[in-house]
């Protein structure tokens, strides 16, 4: 499957909402909710709001996962830009990604279905990407980037969506 | 909306009837729901998720995680959905090639093994 890693350089994001929030699986839902509710407000069509809903979800899953694994201590960032043509989203982490469990690319989804695994692997069942792969499976612009807020550390995932004119 | 859970039997299936979000917050309560399950020894589940507000990847790795452990004792694990948001990550991640599912739990319940 094709990467969606890529290496331009990072954007200027003036931010209509930004939010920072504690890495902890409670706050994803809020995000989820604050995302859709801004989506709503810029114009993005009511039928892709579930599909912005899980695409911001996603991503915040992956960052409080990495976080919580690496740095608790530090927030989650996500970023919403009310655009003229777009919706953005922005969802940067600070974790690590040289530990080779999660470098951006999109996880081979039959790892998901592959159910041959032993009881060893019951517990976490959710490969390593799955989460990129259904982002980019929902979201036609999407990018992944090296570096977090401030520096190299963590990865940036950015993504967006029409609003009517 | 929080996750809500209930189980009931018919026969020799055990229907489990999901309401509200599965993500990451809520899906350990679900995966605890199932691993009680079978060790209860209940092999052949009914996942009813017509009530299902919202399923995330986490969502679908505890279900992937049930099947595994259903299958470990030559069990069962049937979902019920209708809901084209909810099916649609089934698709996107190919799992629709890996979980029966049915479009009422009667039809889930019926369904021949």
């Amino acid at each position: 499957m094709t990467p969606i890693l890529t290496t331009r350089p990072r954007k200027v994001d003036v931010a209509t909402v930004e939010l920072r929030f504690s890495a902890l699986p409670a706050h994803v839902r809020t995000a989820r909710l604050v995302a859709a509710a801004v989506a709503r407000r810029s114009g993005v069509d009511e039928a892709v709001l579930d599909e912005v809903r899980l695409a911001v979800g996603e991503a915040c899953s992956r960052a409080v996962h990495l976080h919580r694994r690496f740095c608790p201590d530090r927030p989650v960032t996500v970023t919403l830009v009310d655009d003229p043509e777009a919706f953005r989203v922005v969802v940067a982490d600070e974790a690590p990604v040289d530990d080779g469990t999660d470098e951006g690319d999109l996880a081979d989804l039959t790892d998901l279905t592959d159910l041959s695994g032993g009881a060893a692997d019951l517990d976490d069942v959710v490969p390593p990407g799955v989460g990129l792969a259904v982002i980019a499976g929902l979201v036609d612009d999407v990018t992944v980037e090296q570096g977090g807020p401030g520096g190299a550390q963590g990865m940036t995932v950015r993504m967006s969506w029409p609003t009517k004119v | 909306m929080d996750l809500s859970l209930s189980t009931r039997t018919e026969g020799d299936r055990t229907i489990v009837e999901v309401g509200g979000e599965i993500d990451v917050y809520t899906a350990p309560r679900l995966r605890e729901q199932l691993v009680d399950l079978v060790a209860d020894g209940k092999y052949h589940l009914v996942v009813d998720m017509e009530r299902v507000d919202f399923l995330d990847s986490t969502g679908l790795g505890v279900l992937v995680g049930g099947l595994k452990r259903v299958r470990a004792h030559d069990g069962s694990l049937r979902l019920v959905c209708t809901q084209e948001r909810i099916l649609k990550i089934f698709r996107i991640t190919g799992l629709t090639k890996v979980f029966p599912i049915h479009s009422s739990v009667d039809e889930a319940v019926n369904a021949a093994e």
